[in-house]
């Protein structure tokens, strides 16, 4: 004899402890079965564009860090990269490779919040301790270098802000030595975990024609097994020169694109990334990182679109002159903006419970979705 | 991979009716301009068009040209499989903005259209869920992102400006 | 601290006014909302974390504001959520402290003049005890905002009405 059941909405509101900022999901029930998963942006919106079109170009550096606020070395560069296309500036060989440097090391540390902060959300609370002190160190790297711990200002059109401080390549080394047993041991605390395996495989699936309809990029896509990296298929500044490898999912514990792909995607891209510092370090020529800073940005009539790779995805930026020291239209396309569209097609079928895995599994910053 | 004037002979070959125009004379690169009610059959084209193949809305974007009397759509588009990339652009009237949406040919047009919708005001027909998505669903004071925008003194007890 | 010293001969026994044992009651065990907005939040779970505890003050994220003694408003405050934020406020029990982290919740931040969204402070909204300057503070700081948020609590009376 069936039950007979009504469907019933259930609010996650915008303050809740798991959904990674102020996000509003709405779901629709058919007892604990999801039938729709409707989510609600806009808690956090900032008006970055209207600013944009109210400062100067260098002015806006600091904007840009504050979108995303776990990767603020990636937002700068991808502006810096849009706006040298655009006024057609070559920059030092060491500004590339010191850029590189802090991507990479940024890329590290948004990770470990990812890969903390999904273990909490499940229920393991110990990575969380673990994650943020191998960050801390990061955040000292960064401290000694631009004087800020959490939003840099340091990338400008045209170089950085500062040189590195003496004593940094000597504690990125020491960093990454002492990184590579660390990430060992999160791997064996929660990667293998049978309980987090039980909470994490076959859940979720994500196909890789709906990924990319959707416009899914960045680890979530790689999650599901296609091989799509900007710094390899759309090369920008001098990522052509290192040798590292793109690991995608494979799989290994349920279905190819679940959840347990995309969190451990994030796991090895972290290895990739010690792999690229190392290879930095070593070739890191010398030079001014100052000189070719423009005295005044005033660029011709124009439109020019740059995307690169930031641990959440493509990050784009479209950026609109119309010859005045302030741009005329800025527009950023963010990654998590694009991929919060798929979670409705992720969450059907599944349990309540399930919505807190996959939505961290494809690791959201409300600060890009609202900007 | 194809270069936009090859793009764009495919495309004149494919839409003789409609008009399009090449630009290729402002940095950086170049513009496919194209009629706002006909976007959505050409991009059925180019993502389905077996040597173009482009499978990957990059960007869409709404922009604000009141000096010409204009709203503006820039669509960028990419082929994960043959990866080469073209821009389109679509111009519609200050007063009645209106452009077909893009959204049954790829997913990912439906939240840029809604923002596009909720910052500037441009109306996507058949889209299927045009509401605001930035700002609060009752904003009744416009649409924030045109050049003429002004703020609202208050918005629910609350002072707006500083 | 002040109680200790007046204790009697045999240890057991311990004389207080009221005042000072409830104060220092509520002020050694605060617990927290665990709300995050924007980029301080971010610096307030590395304040909770290992480096910088902030447990050793008493202070545990709790989900429910019925739980709560006080809520850390961490990050920028639009219009949109500032109509939340004050429903929360008021399903918080008494006594209840507030703390504005950050720039942008004490007077709008970099967004104070051209955000059409941004409210300009959440103490337009919600009264305010302790405000945090800093885009974003370290986690230093906010441990200071903690500490005045105690002191203020250690001089409280039973008798007049506060907030």
């Amino acid at each position: 004899m069936a039950i007979k059941t009504e469907e019933m909405v259930l609010n996650m509101g915008p303050q809740h402890p798991s959904t990674h900022g102020v996000l509003r999901l709405e779901l629709a029930l058919e007892g604990e079965i999801i039938t729709n998963v409707i989510p609600h942006i806009g808690y956090l919106h900032r008006c970055f564009e209207k600013h944009c079109e109210a400062m100067t170009y260098p002015q806006i550096v600091p904007y840009t860090d504050r979108m995303d606020y776990l990767a603020p070395m990636g937002n700068e560069f991808g502006y810096a990269i849009a706006m040298e296309k655009l006024l057609g500036i070559q920059v030092p060989e060491r500004v590339e490779y010191i850029r590189v440097i802090m991507a990479e090391l940024q890329r590290i540390s948004s990770h470990l919040v990812a890969l903390g902060t999904y273990g909490a959300d499940i229920g393991a609370f110990t990575p969380f301790l673990y994650c943020f002190i191998d960050r801390e160190k990061v955040l000292n790297l960064f401290e000694i270098t631009c004087g800020a711990r959490l939003l840099y200002n340091y990338i400008w059109i045209g170089g950085l802000s500062h040189d590195l401080h003496p004593d940094f390549i000597r504690k990125t080394r020491e960093f990454i030595k002492e990184f590579r047993p660390n990430l060992k041991e999160i791997n064996d605390l929660l990667s293998h975990n049978r309980i987090f395996i039980d909470r994490t495989a076959n859940v979720g699936i994500l196909p890789i024609d709906t990924a990319i309809n959707y416009g899914v990029s960045g680890p979530n896509l790689r999650g599901s097994g296609f091989k799509w990296d900007i710094r390899k298929d759309d090369p920008y500044s001098i990522y052509s020169k290192f040798d590292f490898d793109i690991p995608v999912g494979e799989g290994k514990y349920g279905t190819v694109g679940d959840s347990w792909d995309r969190y451990y995607v994030r796991v090895l891209e972290m290895e990739e990334s010690c792999k690229i510092i190392e290879q930095a370090l070593d070739q890191l020529p010398e030079g001014d990182v100052q000189s070719a800073i423009p005295k005044r940005i005033k660029p011709v009539v124009g439109n020019v679109y740059a995307r690169v790779e930031n641990p959440r995805g493509d990050l784009g930026y479209f950026i609109m002159s119309d010859g005045s020291t302030s741009p005329y239209r800025v527009k950023v396309r963010a990654p998590s903006f694009v991929t919060m569209q798929v979670l409705n097609e992720l969450c059907k079928g599944y349990m309540v419970a399930d919505v807190v895995t996959i939505l961290g599994s494809i690791d959201i910053v409300l600060g890009e979705i609202d900007r | 991979m194809k270069k936009a004037e090859e793009i764009f002979q495919l495309l004149k070959d494919n839409f003789p009716a409609s008009n399009l125009e090449l630009k290729t004379d402002q940095p950086t690169e170049a513009i496919i301009i194209a009629s706002p009610l006909e976007i959505d059959k050409i991009c059925l084209f180019l993502h389905d068009a077996s040597e173009l193949l482009f499978d990957d809305l990059m960007n869409l974007s709404g922009v604000d040209e009141p000096k010409a009397g204009l709203l503006t759509v820039y669509y960028h588009l990419g082929s994960t499989k043959i990866k080469h990339k073209i821009t389109l652009k679509v111009s519609t009237d200050r007063n009645k903005p209106e452009v077909s949406t893009v959204t049954e040919v790829w997913k990912s047009a439906d939240w840029h259209e809604r923002e596009a919708y909720d910052l500037l005001g441009i109306i996507f027909l058949n889209h299927p869920d045009l509401r605001r998505i930035l700002m609060p669903y009752d904003w009744d004071a416009g649409y924030p992102l045109r050049k003429d925008y002004e703020n609202p003194e208050f918005y629910q007890g609350m002072k707006v400006p500083y | 601290m002040g109680f200790l010293d007046k204790e009697f001969t045999d240890g057991n026994i311990v004389i207080a006014k009221a005042e000072d044992l409830f104060n220092w009651a509520r002020l050694s065990s605060l617990w927290q909302v665990s709300f995050g907005l924007a980029c301080c939040a971010i610096e307030m779970m590395a304040t909770s974390a290992s480096h910088y505890d902030f447990d050793r003050f008493g202070v545990i994220p709790r989900p429910s504001p019925r739980h709560a003694d006080f809520i850390i408003i961490s990050g920028t405050v639009t219009l949109k959520m500032a109509t939340r934020i004050k429903r929360l406020y008021e399903q918080m029990p008494d006594p209840k402290y507030i703390i504005s982290m950050g720039s942008c919740a004490n007077c709008g931040g970099p967004y104070w003049e051209h955000g059409y969204h941004v409210l300009k402070g959440i103490d337009r909204v919600i009264p305010v005890d302790v405000y945090v300057p800093g885009c974003p503070p370290r986690p230093e700081a906010l441990l200071e905002g903690l500490l005045k948020l105690q002191e203020k609590i250690r001089h409280e009376s039973m008798i007049k009405k506060t907030a």
